[in-house]
């Protein structure tokens, strides 16, 4: 038997060091994955409490939350690609002009 | 004790079965070489005792004692972790995989499959992970990582080509392969294993590939699974008039076997996963038919008989690879990737439909369930 | 006691993951580290009793979606990341932010003690079944919102990385 607790703060630990890689990560790859990072967290906040009102609707929450990281993923990345294309640089800090 | 006999049968099952595989892979090997040579009106290995039956115990010597280079400019940790993912995730899959129903040793009964378990309160049910298809598809598409970054740590441009090629490739028909399994999930109404082969208990007719009207979505599980153990004819990642040997051009002795074997312990978990959801698993295909008399086999014997048809399926299947290999010519890789996404992917929602409206209709199995 | 022992192993997985997904410099090593954590993730799943969506945990983020961010990195070659002068001033911001952030996950943890429900491994292990049940008709409008999302999303992605001709 664990604790629902322990899941929470791990989720929250969890959470707290994607917000860290957030703002400290200067490559816009590893900040969408810490974006990644982050909507895990809330995931596993999700199904424990599913776990705890013993209700399925924390697990279909889960789902739209994934549904919507792999959307998220798939444009996010092409506008790396085209970012990448026009300035050849994957530095926050280097792309710094409102135009391609 | 009774905590300990389970775990002692555990271990006992997960060797026997991983070291079967394993020796089955060698032996595909043999075969492989053996069928392509007179295929191709060679002899094939012939030198290495008799019909050349102890060539793979020769190659796995001269594998183990080769030189293992590591190229300069190679990413170490990721160059030698590699293979190991590669290999570890192609035996993954047999943890979930039931090779037959159960048999019972001096008043054990064992289920024949490493993650089932029989009621711990008695009775003889037989449980097993009730997403086992799904955790398959996960580790196959684990998988992918294995090469991908055998490519990319590799530091060449050869392995680079190749891997991007591989995941792409496995990406694409992923999607085919996954959809194409939707109608026999739908037919059998459940994700675990054991209780879709159930469903399909009875002789060949009751069986997904002719009763639940799934041949279309067999042949597009088929033609995926050739792409996704990268096969003949979708074997693009290692063509080897193009790329040298793809993304495993910088690996060498036993590097190089772990991916061999992974390839080959790929191509046996398609074989198992297409045997138990349209095959019938371990059904005998005269199952239930009256006329046919039974064997009189000692108990023993009988315990087997379930598992002989399912290795009897596996190989036909490991024997259709090969054939196909010997056959077949490569594609190209515009007609690959349109061949996945432009006919594989639509005829595939296209048989979840029709299943659909079948099963609405009731009238899906043929057979009486 | 086998499930603190699970879980306290997967937890800490999970924790150095994430860690090193921070410390590292090489995004692939990054990208590896995230596969761990949702690898580890989804035997947390399995431990709460939610088996679908482990399995899905493992299909789309670690099978799909990390594919897909392993892949860019390959393709665009991307090398160690450099320091600009943009990351001092993250950390003179960063770091009160994140210290401010912990304080007040603590602060609302430590004030919500009087959650004492324990999770009991196999209490709460629904069919898959059900949660079909609940996506295909309680929830059915949003999943055909997502459907449409996941639409748009696959034709701004065509349009964004198309080279223009």
């Amino acid at each position: 038997m664990v604790p629902v607790t322990y899941y929470l703060v791990l989720s929250a630990i969890l959470f707290t060091i994607g917000v860290a890689a957030f703002i400290f990560k200067r490559n816009i790859i590893t900040i969408f994955m810490s974006i990644e990072l982050m909507l895990n967290a809330v995931n596993l906040s999700f199904v424990a409490f599913a776990n705890m009102y013993q209700n399925l609707n924390g697990q279909i929450f889960v789902f739209f939350v994934m549904v919507v990281a792999a959307a998220e993923a798939a444009v996010g990345l092409a506008i790396i690609i085209s970012v990448f294309r026009t300035r050849e640089t994957l530095n926050v800090d280097r792309v710094n002009l409102l135009k391609l | 004790m009774d905590t300990l006999i389970s775990l002692a049968f555990l271990l006992i099952k997960i060797l026997v079965i991983t070291h079967v595989l394993l020796g089955a892979v060698a032996y595909t090997v043999w075969l492989e070489r053996k069928l392509i040579g007179r295929m191709q009106n060679r002899w094939g290995p012939t030198r290495v005792g008799p019909f050349g039956l102890l060539q793979p115990i020769a190659d796995g010597i001269k594998f183990i004692v080769k030189e293992d280079l590591l190229p300069p400019g190679v990413n170490k940790p990721l160059f030698l972790l590699a293979p190991l993912l590669a290999v570890a995730l192609g035996l993954t899959s047999l943890a979930v995989i039931p090779f037959g129903e159960s048999i019972t040793i001096a008043g054990h009964t064992e289920a024949l499959q490493i993650s089932g378990i029989t009621n711990p309160h008695g009775g003889g049910a037989i449980f097993d992970p009730n997403v086992g298809l799904l955790i398959i598809l996960g580790v196959t598409s684990i998988g992918v990582y294995g090469i991908a970054l055998a490519g990319w740590s590799s530091n060449s441009k050869y392995s680079l080509l190749g891997s991007l090629r591989a995941s792409a490739q496995m990406i694409s028909y992923e999607l085919a392969l996954g959809l194409s399994l939707v109608g026999v999930i739908i037919m059998s109404g459940s994700l675990s294993l054991r209780e879709i082969v159930n469903a399909q208990s009875g002789n060949i007719l009751h069986w997904n590939f002719i009763g639940g009207w799934q041949f279309v979505a067999f042949f597009i599980y088929l033609i995926s699974a050739f792409a996704e153990t990268n096969r003949i004819p979708f074997d693009l990642p290692e063509a080897e008039t193009e790329l040298v040997a793809g993304y495993h051009t910088e690996y060498s002795a036993m590097k190089f076997a772990m991916f061999f074997m992974a390839e080959y312990a790929n191509m046996f978990t398609a074989a198992c996963v297409a045997t138990l959801l349209f095959l019938g698993g371990w059904h005998s295909p005269f199952e239930g038919i009256s006329w046919i008399p039974s064997l009189p086999l000692p108990a023993l014997l009988a315990a087997f008989v379930p598992v002989f048809w399912f290795a009897l399926k596996i190989f036909f299947f490991i024997f259709f690879y090969i054939w196909v290999r010997g056959t077949l010519p490569r594609f190209r890789y515009d007609q690959l990737m349109a061949f996945g996404w432009k006919f594989l992917l639509p005829l595939a929602i296209a048989n979840i439909i029709v299943t659909s409206v079948l099963v609405a209709m009731n009238l899906a199995p043929l057979g009486s369930k | 006691m086998i499930h603190q022992i699970l879980f306290f192993i997967f937890a800490a997985i999970c924790v150095a993951g994430a860690l090193n997904l921070l410390l590292q410099k090489h995004p692939i090593n990054s990208a590896l580290s995230l596969i761990v954590v949702m690898g580890s993730l989804a035997l947390l799943y399995l431990l709460l009793g939610a088996q679908f969506v482990a399995a899905i945990q493992i299909i789309v983020y670690a099978g799909a979606i990390m594919v897909l961010f392993v892949f860019v990195i390959m393709l665009l070659n991307a090398g160690v990341e450099e320091d600009t002068h943009g990351s001092r001033i993250a950390v003179y911001f960063g770091v009160p932010a994140v210290a401010g952030l912990v304080g007040m996950v603590l602060y609302v943890l430590l004030q919500s003690s009087h959650i004492d429900y324990q999770v009991q491994l196999g209490a709460f292990a629904k069919p898959t079944k059900d949660v079909a049940m609940l996506l295909f008709r309680d929830f059915l409008l949003p999943f055909e919102v997502t459907s449409v999302l996941v639409l748009i999303a696959i034709m701004g992605a065509v349009v964004l990385a198309r080279r223009e001709p």
